[in-house]
């Protein structure tokens, strides 16, 4: 499957038509071919219940043909009676269905009275498509990224830990003393991020390492197995999805970290912590050490009085549950607490908690990009009309899909709100310790020359 | 005529049941030996805290997110299946032919209560006829097949009842009536009616997969 991604992905033009191998399809049927397999297959009893529960079916104004049932029925429906004997003609013609008309946010699957897990149907159906090289372009290049250097956007290892060294210079200036220890042995915190934070982001970085810092926490950054994201998992492609999962997992053993801490990101969470261990085979799925996503750690770090703030936020916020952290991750309740914690004017979706909409980003959408905008932001007017109504200004989101989404949808729908992450709003408010504040004079200096080294211009401000 | 009756109520029967009680073990005891190998997570995580929640909250209307969404059809359902387990195992006749074969009978419903049940089952059934029909989501998904099993499971209420009030023809609807319950019951292990009892393995996976992994409610 990868060659067949390897010569497509490239250019525009259509493959040459290929015929589809079947046998590898049916392998991919007969693994898949469980006792929840069969019965979710078998005992559809075509309610309809379903439907109500997409936002897509909803944003396409009660569209039958966007119902997660019929999506289910006729792509891996069709797949499995023909017992994998399906045209690339047809397959090609499903992306459209299972990417372009579900995220996989599992909302549908807890609206099933059998409780068929509808979005893992289409989770497959996107497997058979992926094993012959069918799906959107722009995940198939993003698989092969990840296949030739472990993270989704090709970024080399030594970048990533100067971009680490650059952050911790510049943001050194406002808490002193900061570190990002890289490949630390022993470290209570194997901080895991998404590429998109190193590469376009970089503050990012610098803001949870200041948090960490004031925390006291001991962490440390992998130089290797980092990228905690996954759209591999998203593309369908099993093997591949194997790769970053198991390099992060090694690396953590290999560090000797007690826990794998991930960044303001959705999907990553649930490919590291729930579907993780089930590819790499660990006993009993779970992963070799605990995976906590950084709105646990925050929200534990307040609680705790690690980190204190100066005043809480004033401004009306509403709290985006991205479908990997709360549906699939368990932490509606502990992204709330931290809200509320930080805010004092918090105004909820509705509906919220595990069943809030997905924001129309997830699933490996965004990434998708330009040829399914126009898709993401039709579908996205439920998200939308949610934040509207609550009249928030902010909306805090922990997860780097939704931020994007979100920051779309403000523009398409002139929301007019400011969508934030936990990390921007936490070293906004937090306090500095003495110990941590910056001699002003006598210290400023150094670190000052090395960020005005590394980002030209960065420092002008105080130098003058 | 009498001769189909006693091939009906006598070996027919017999096959029905035995069909019906062997064809449910057998697909369940399939399904249990390969979900050893394919179904980890669904061993990995068991609780049955969330099992029973996750079974309960469907059991019953608007116990559930998705059913508050339309509450008559989570009622009708509800009644639906209660009356159409309950009225043929509480019924008078039915437990008259349990106690000349086995020797022993359930409680019995009055036949006014039995008449008017069986009624609602086929009102019931008219409903999901008429959902099925209106309902573009439910109908896109409906092949023919749905609609037979549908109209099988309603009929041995509509020829029993039929049969009770005596209108056409009696031994007719009284043969029809066995004959139709016999092709029910032979079906359901191999159909989607298997969610007599597949319902609640279902239910199960999704309790352990959003409730035990995640805490999550699937209601």
């Amino acid at each position: 499957m990868s060659e067949a991604a390897e010569k497509t992905a490239p250019e525009q033009a259509p493959a040459p038509p290929k015929p589809v191998d079947a046998k590898k399809i049916q392998s991919i049927l007969q693994a898949n071919d469980g006792a929840r397999m069969r019965t979710w297959l078998s005992i559809c009893s075509r309610c309809g219940l379903c439907a109500e529960s997409c936002f897509f079916y909803l944003a396409k104004n009660n569209d039958p043909k966007v119902s997660p049932a019929y999506k289910a029925k006729v792509s891996l429906g069709v797949i499995e009676r023909k017992k994998g004997r399906v045209s690339r003609q047809f397959l090609e013609s499903l992306v459209d269905i299972i990417w372009g008309q579900c995220t996989t946010c599992r909302r549908c699957s807890m609206y099933c009275p059998f409780g068929i897990d509808i979005a893992a149907l289409i989770a497959v159906a996107r497997a058979v498509c992926n094993s012959q090289g069918v799906g959107p372009e722009r995940l198939l290049e993003v698989t092969e990224n990840i296949r030739k250097t472990g993270n989704q956007m090709a970024m080399a290892s030594e970048d990533f830990v100067e971009t680490c060294d650059w952050m911790a210079e510049e943001y050194g200036e406002t808490v002193a003393g900061l570190e990002i220890p890289v490949d630390k042995k022993g470290a209570d915190y194997m901080y895991t991020v998404n590429p998109r934070e190193p590469m376009y982001y970089p503050q990012d970085v610098g803001m949870a390492a200041q948090i960490f810092h004031v925390a006291g926490l001991n962490w440390t950054m992998p130089s290797t197995g980092w990228d905690s994201t996954n759209l591999a998992m998203f593309a369908g492609n099993k093997a591949v999805a194997t790769m970053p999962v198991k390099a992060m997992y090694d690396k953590a053993l290999e560090l000797g970290a007690k826990a794998i801490l991930i960044t303001e990101c959705g999907h990553a969470y649930r490919s590291a912590k729930y579907e993780g261990p089930y590819w790499v085979g660990a006993p009993g799925g779970l992963p070799p050490v605990p995976v906590i996503h950084s709105v646990e750690l925050f929200r534990n770090l307040l609680r705790d009085g690690k980190i204190k703030i100066k005043h809480k936020f004033e401004h009306p916020v509403t709290y985006q549950d991205p479908c990997n952290v709360s549906r699939n991750g368990g932490l509606w309740d502990v992204g709330r607490e931290l809200v509320n914690m930080l805010c004092s004017d918090f105004r909820d979706m509705s509906p919220n908690r595990e069943h809030n909409h997905c924001c129309g980003g997830g699933g490996g959408y965004i990434p998708m990009g330009a040829p399914f905008k126009k898709r993401r932001m039709e579908s996205g007017r439920v998200k939308a009309e949610q934040i509207k109504a609550t009249g928030a200004k902010y909306v805090i989101v922990p997860c780097h899909n939704c931020f994007d989404q979100i920051n779309d949808l403000n523009k398409e729908y002139e929301l007019g709100v400011k969508v934030v992450s936990f990390k921007e709003i936490i070293t906004e408010l937090m306090i500095i310790p003495e110990q941590f504040q910056p001699a002003e004079e006598e210290e400023a200096e150094a670190p000052l020359e090395a960020a005005e080294e590394a980002k030209p211009g960065a420092g002008e401000a105080q130098d003058s | 005529m009498d001769k189909l009756y006693e091939f009906l109520s006598g070996p027919g029967l017999w096959i029905a049941f035995i069909v019906f009680g062997l064809g449910l073990i057998i697909r369940l005891t399939v399904l249990l030996s390969i979900s050893r190998e394919k179904d980890k997570p669904f061993w990995d995580h068991r609780e049955a805290g969330w099992a029973l929640r996750s079974i309960f909250h469907w059991l019953v209307p608007w116990a559930s997110a998705s059913t508050r969404s339309q509450p008559f059809f989570a009622a009708v359902v509800f009644i639906f299946h209660l009356c159409w387990i309950g009225v043929p195992l509480l019924l008078q006749a039915h437990n008259m032919l349990f106690e000349e074969a086995f020797g022993w009978s359930l409680p019995t419903l009055p036949e006014g209560l039995a008449e008017i049940l069986t009624l609602v089952v086929i009102g019931c059934g008219v409903f999901f006829i008429v959902r099925r029909l209106v309902r573009a989501e439910v109908r896109i998904l409906t092949s023919a097949w749905d609609w037979f099993l549908l109209l099988l499971a309603l009929s041995p209420f509509v020829t029993g009842w039929l049969a009770f009030r005596q209108y056409g023809p009696y031994d007719l609807m009284l043969n029809l009536h066995i004959l139709l319950s016999e092709v029910l019951l032979v079906i359901i292990p191999f159909s989607k009616l298997a969610h007599v009892v597949l319902f609640f393995f279902s239910r199960t996976a999704i309790g352990f997969e959003f409730g035990t992994r995640r805490g999550a409610r699937a209601w």
